[in-house]
Formats: structure tokens, C-alpha cells, sequence
């Protein structure tokens, strides 16, 4: 079944897997095939490859997507009747807007906006992104702008940091308790719970007084928009549930990937989170499930091309058909895992695939029907 | 930029974007290292136990240091258990630091305080790197080779003991801070060792890399790593010849087999492009297959790794 298929009547697809699988290439070809058929499309990027940024023309400054140019994909052959919208996503930028519009009044956005612990806190390379990524995901899709968006997620080093986000950002939140030890007054320290002061004593023993003052007024202004927060994280969950969103998982043949696809579903499935299908990019194109005869093959090729460049072709041709049942093990493991019976399977493409060209390439392998991508990777393995 | 060969660090990090075989390059360097006699610790963060699969061994338990050959111990890092054992080993009584781990609002504080996760992480990791272990009864290491977490967070972990000790100021963590930051800035004792592929996107980040190292600490990676790096077995002409002469499939995996190498080639260029003038040597791999490997296998790889470096050193030298 074509991508195109799995995405009917979804408002939210979130393309996971773990990094350097070609995600962000990926969803910016689903995106490009999405509006192609009509819809009005945006995608967000975390961290494109350079050359596909530009191509994209997403260097523009602002946290908004902004809109591509048709023309870009006309020369490319690919008519795009939709909108293609796109933006990489300003982590750091996001949370400020966030904290912004949450913020009850000026002088507690100005305290959480200048407090240093909020700075370093925002402006992390762990958490943040993948906090900040649904929090534009979920305004995106309320703003109702768009028919689809497309969300590219963080390349950290274990896709579910991105489930847990919400939750692991709600609970934070909801500490109170660290808000009413770190209240320096004593009054505090009474109607808390009991061993308040010793932690306390104890906390100010191991960081020093300086922090936890800082720490002190960073929750303290926190506080007037715990419940805003709160709403926000809760919806942002539901939206991960709901049924008009699904995920899709990208790996590629590798061990890695492939493991970490496997868990991610496992992940999806406890979480109840809806799985749409699965993606797996450069596939080495191959065929037969035998492993070649180097030597009958080299006897076969000598009188074409003398004995030792038979050989050396022969060998050649036998390491890509070894990469190829490699793959297609990977692959069968990825359907038993994973229960799915038709993963969208796309070839090692030639050639360079960041650009608008290779993305056309890629989207006609993401959108050709099941006979069509068939035929497509027969192509890549030279048997058609 | 220091001229020290790496093996006589303290401590060797060793980063780059996820699937490049981070772990395997470790764990090569860390077999030679031990093959020319150091004492070797192999720390993995964050345990994906990949080091304890390819040695036939369970699942680590953090911070047990194992052997896994002559010279070359295992040890898995956790941020959460380092936090348990800094907090007794700085709290005069067990049961304040009993107090404190098991309290939530101590847990998001952890959280939310910039780089303490990964101060601790750095912080454990030092400790394996000291002539006087902390840890009781523990043997000091000539040699600490780290499995870094991705490229990004290799800078964090470097730079957090400096931004938790900026961000208190004052106290004990402030100054442990910088005594583990001292450490870690010191390119006498501690190294970055960049693992990437010859293709654009590792060579983008490993370049990237280079830039936030010399940005955040003014340091250079100490040596790149082109990891898994195909011979190319055909010339041009002959390319050709076969693709005339050959079925259709066979042509077409030798077609793609030179594009592979061809591509290889250009990326291994713009890397080194981009390095020159600098003296971060480039040393390359071979492709070695992408299932696991065996210890024998890892074994003849940080041989063949040790080779090239003296090779690289040589030629520096001359």
C-alpha cells in the first residue's frame, strides 16, 4: 500500500526512526506528494541537511512555515496542484513563544524569559527539541491552516524521548513541592511536609546558595503558568493519540535502525499511540536468494572480458547480491516485529537525494502504486 | 593542538552521527591501546551494551567495571546511579543523601538544572581517569576511551562541568566543575576522536563538530575516522567494459559499486579539503560488513587502525 493510501483522512503524520536514516528527506518527500495530489501541506523540519535546506529555501529566518515555490518542482517534473509549506523548527525560539503566550503577565514572562536557569534549560540540545517539535505540531494543526502536517522528528539518540516529552515536562511542572522548599521563607518550610529542612540544608550543602536562588525564582515565576502548561502538555498528548494522527517509522537495512524501529513500536503500542506503517530506504536492489557462484559466474564472463577483470566483476557482483539478501533479512524481520505485511520498501537511489531532484525521486517511490514501485525496484537491480 | 599520540591521553572521546560505527571504532582503538600495554577502561554512556554483545557478554551493570581482554575493562555510565554515588560520596551521613535521591523535587531539580545530567555523566567518567581513584579499593586507568553519545552531546558533555560550575558559582559542585573541566580542556590529556562515513551527511556533521569544538572549547579533534570505506576494485574503463559485456544485473551492481566508491572518494576529499592546514589527521577504515563483529574481528580492526596511525604519525614527523 502507497504511502499516499496509509495518510487517507490523517490531519498529523510524525515520521520517526533512529537518525540518519533519511527521515528528513523522507518527510519532505511525503509532504511534496501530498501536495502534489492537492493538499495544502506543512512540513517541519529539526535539522535538514544543508543542501535540502536550501533547496527548500528554508533558511529563512522565522519560526513559521513558509510557502515553496511550484516552480521549483515543475522543473523537476512533479506538478504540485496543493501547497507545499515548510520550516525547520527553532527550538529555542518556540519555547520563548510558548512561554510567552502562557505567561499570565509582563513581569512573569520577563523573570522566566531572563532567569538563567530557563536559558540553559531552553536552550539544551536534549528535551527541548523534542518538546518544542509537538508543541509547533499541536499549533499547527489547531491554527487549522493546513490539511496535513508533517513532523520530522529530532535525531536523538532514542526516538521515545519524543513520546515521554509531554509527560516528562507535565510532571516537571507539577513539582510543586520544589517550589515550596525552595521558598526561602520559613513559613514555607513549616507547611510543607515533613524533612523539608534537612533537604533543603542538605541541597544547599551540594550546590551552593547561588543556584538555588536562581533555581528559587526560576520556579517561583514558573508557577503562574503551571496550569496553562499543564492544559497545553495534556492536549498535546491527546493530539498524539488521536485518530486523525498516525506514525510512521523510517529505518533503513542496518542492525541499528532496525533495532531501534522494533522498540519504537513496542514504545507506540504501550502508549496506544496509532502506528501507520512502515519505510524503509535504501534497500540494496537484488535478486535471488542464493549466493553466487563466483568462480561458474567468472568462467561465464572470461570471454568478454579476460580473466581477471571476470574475476574482479564476479566478486564485485557478489558482495552487492550478499548486501541484498542482508537487507531483505533485515526486512523480513522488521515484518515479523513489527507486524506489517507491505512496507514501503525505496532502493539505494543513485546520485545525491538532497536536492529537489532527488526529493521528486523519492516521492515517486513513496507514491507509485504497489505494481508501479514493483516495477521500480526491479529497475534498481537491473532486472527490468 | 597537542602532538601527544593519542595513546598517551587520559581520556579519548570518541563521537559522531549515529550509525557511522562509533562503537566499533571504541572498541578498535580501545584493543589496540591495550595491545601496546595500557591499562584500558571502555566506557559506554547511556548503555546500549553493544560492547557486551560483541564479547558474548550479558547485559552490564553500570559502573561494574568487567574485563573483557588483557588489559581492557568495560564500563557502563548512567547519569542516574552517578547521581546516587556523587551524593554519598559528598554527604557526611548515608541517610541525608538517602533523603535526597529518593525525594521527587530532587529528581526535576537534576532535571532542570543545565548540564547536571551530563556533568555527572563526565564526572564519573573523570573519576575513571584519575592516578587516585575515588572509588574504593579501584585501580587507577592509563587510558579512559569513551563510546560518546551523538555529536551534539558530545560538546555538551565537555562543556558541562564548566556551564554547572558558571551556573553555581559557589560550593562544592562549582569547584568539582572546574577541576573535571581543567581536566577535559587540557588537549594533553583529553582527546576527540571523530568517527564518520565517507558521505555527506556524517562528513557535514563531523565538520560541524570541528567547528563547536573549536568554538565552545578551542580545542581540535585530535583524529578523524573514515569508517567503513570500500576499496574500489574496478577503474572507469573497466567499469565500462563490464557494463557492455555483463547481464543487466551484474552491470548494474558494478555500475553501482563504482558510484558507491566514486561518491566515497569525493566525500573523503571534501573532508580532508576542509581539514587542511589544520593537523587533524584523517585516517580511513574499510568496510567490514554492518552486522556485529566478532572480538577477533575488532581485534585485527584496531591493529590495522594502529598501523595507519603510526603510519599518519610518520608522515607528520617527516
Amino acid at each position: 500500500m502507497s504511502v499516499a493510501r496509509r495518510l487517507e483522512g490523517k490531519r498529523v503524520c510524525i515520521v520517526a526512526g533512529s537518525g540518519g536514516v533519511g527521515k528528513t528527506t523522507t518527510s519532505a518527500a511525503i509532504a511534496l506528494g501530498l501536495a502534489a495530489e492537492g493538499k495544502r501541506v506543512a512540513v517541519v523540519t529539526i535539522d535538514p541537511a544543508r543542501r535540502l535546506a536550501s533547496a527548500l529555501g528554508l533558511e529563512e529566518l522565522g519560526n513559521e512555515p513558509h510557502r515553496v515555490d511550484p516552480a521549483l518542482f515543475a522543473q523537476a517534473g512533479v506538478e504540485v496542484r496543493g501547497e507545499l509549506w515548510a520550516m525547520m523548527l527553532d527550538a529555542k525560539r518556540t519555547f520563548d513563544e510558548l512561554i510567552e503566550r502562557l505567561s499570565p503577565d509582563e513581569r512573569t514572562r520577563r523573570e522566566i524569559l531572563d532567569n538563567r536557569i530557563y536559558q540553559e534549560l531552553s536552550g539544551a540540545v536534549a528535551g527541548t527539541q523534542e518538546f518544542t517539535a509537538i508543541a509547533k505540531l499541536y499549533e499547527l494543526d489547531r491554527d487549522g491552516n493546513y490539511d496535513v502536517v508533517i513532523l520530522d522528528t529530532p535525531p536523538s539518540r532514542n526516538a521515545l524521548d519524543f513520546l515521554d516529552a509531554p509527560d516528562r515536562l507535565t510532571s516537571f511542572f507539577e513539582g510543586r513541592a520544589l517550589k515550596l522548599f525552595l521558598a526561602p521563607s520559613g513559613l514555607a518550610a513549616k507547611v510543607a511536609a515533613r524533612g523539608t529542612g534537612v533537604v533543603f540544608s542538605v541541597l544547599k550543602r551540594v550546590t551552593g546558595v547561588d543556584l538555588l536562588q536562581d533555581l528559587s525564582v526560576f520556579f517561583r515565576a514558573l508557577g503562574g503558568i503551571i496550569d496553562g502548561f499543564t492544559e497545553r502538555a495534556s492536549g498535546v498528548k491527546a493530539l498524539l493519540a488521536d485518530p486523525g494522527t498516525t506514525f510512521l517509522i523510517v529505518t533503513s537495512p542496518q542492525r541499528e535502525p532496525v533495532d531501534e524501529a522494533i522498540f519504537f513500536r513496542g514504545k507506540l503500542d504501550e502508549a496506544r499511540m496509532p502506528f501507520g506503517g512502515l519505510i524503509v530506504n535504501r534497500v540494496t536492489p537484488g535478486a535471488g536468494d542464493e549466493e553466487v557462484d563466483v568462480p561458474a559466474l567468472t568462467a561465464s564472463l572470461t570471454e568478454g572480458l579476460g580473466g581477471s577483470l571476470a574475476g574482479k566483476v564476479a566478486k564485485t557482483y557478489a558482495e552487492a547480491q550478499a548486501l541484498a539478501r542482508r537487507d531483505r533479512r533485515a526486512i523480513a524481520r522488521l515484518q515479523e516485529e513489527l507486524r506489517v505485511s507491505d512496507p514501503v520498501l525505496v532502493p539505494q537511489l543513485d546520485g545525491d537525494v538532497h536536492d529537489i531532484g532527488g526529493l521528486a525521486r523519492v516521492q515517486q517511490h513513496l507514491f507509485a502504486s504497489d505494481a508501479e514501485r514493483e516495477r521500480l525496484l526491479a529497475q534498481a537491480a537491473g532486472l527490468a | 593542538m597537542s602532538d601527544l599520540p593519542l595513546l598517551d591521553r587520559r581520556l579519548v572521546l570518541v563521537t559522531g552521527k549515529g550509525g557511522v560505527g562509533k562503537t566499533t571504532v571504541a572498541t578498535a582503538f580501545a584493543l589496540h591501546a591495550a595491545r601496546r600495554g595500557r591499562r584500558v577502561a571502555l566506557v559506554e554512556v547511556a548503555a546500549r551494551d553493544h560492547v557486551s554483545r560483541a564479547f558474548g557478554l550479558g547485559p552490564a551493570d553500570v559502573f561494574r567495571e568487567r574485563p573483557l581482554t588483557d588489559g581492557l575493562v568495560h564500563v557502563s555510565v548512567d547519569a542516574e546511579p552517578a547521581l546516587r554515588e556523587y551524593l554519598a560520596d559528598q554527604l557526611p551521613v548515608r541517610a541525608m543523601a538517602d533523603v535526597l535521591t529518593g525525594s521527587r523535587a530532587f529528581a526535576y531539580l537534576a532535571a532542570a538544572t543545565p548540564g547536571f545530567r551530563e556533568l555527572l555523566t563526565v564526572g564519573k567518567i573523570w573519576e575513571l581517569a584519575q592516578d587516585t581513584r575515588r572509588t574504593p579499593g579501584a585501580r587507577p586507568y592509563d587510558l579512559v576511551v569513551v563510546d560518546a553519545p551523538a555529536t551534539g552531546h558530545a560538546v555538551a558533555l565537555l562543556d558541562a562541568p564548566r556551564t554547572f560550575a558558571d551556573a553555581a558559582r559557589v560550593g562544592p559542585i562549582a569547584r568539582q566543575g572546574r577541576t573535571i573541566s581543567e581536566m577535559l580542556l587540557d588537549p594533553r590529556r583529553t582527546a576527540v576522536l571523530a568517527v564518520t562515513t565517507a558521505e555527506e551527511l556524517p562528513v557535514g556533521e563531523t565538520l560541524m563538530l570541528r567547528d563547536d569544538l573549536r568554538r565552545v572549547l578551542g580545542a581540535e579533534p585530535a583524529l578523524v575516522v573514515a569508517n567503513a570505506v570500500r576499496a574500489a576494485r574496478l577503474t572507469g574503463p573497466e567499469v565500462e567494459r563490464a557494463s557492455a559485456a555483463a547481464p543487466a544485473p551484474v552491470a548494474r551492481a558494478v555500475r553501482r559499486a563504482h558510484d558507491v566508491t566514486r561518491e566515497q572518494q569525493a566525500q573523503l576529499g571534501r573532508l580532508r579539503r576542509a581539514l587542511q592546514g589544520s593537523d587533524v589527521p584523517v585516517v580511513t577504515l574499510p568496510f567490514a560488513g554492518d552486522g556485529d563483529l566478532s572480538p577477533a574481528e575488532l581485534d585485527g580492526l584496531g591493529g590495522l587502525l594502529g598501523r595507519r596511525l603510526e603510519r599518519t604519525a610518520a608522515a607528520v614527523a617527516s
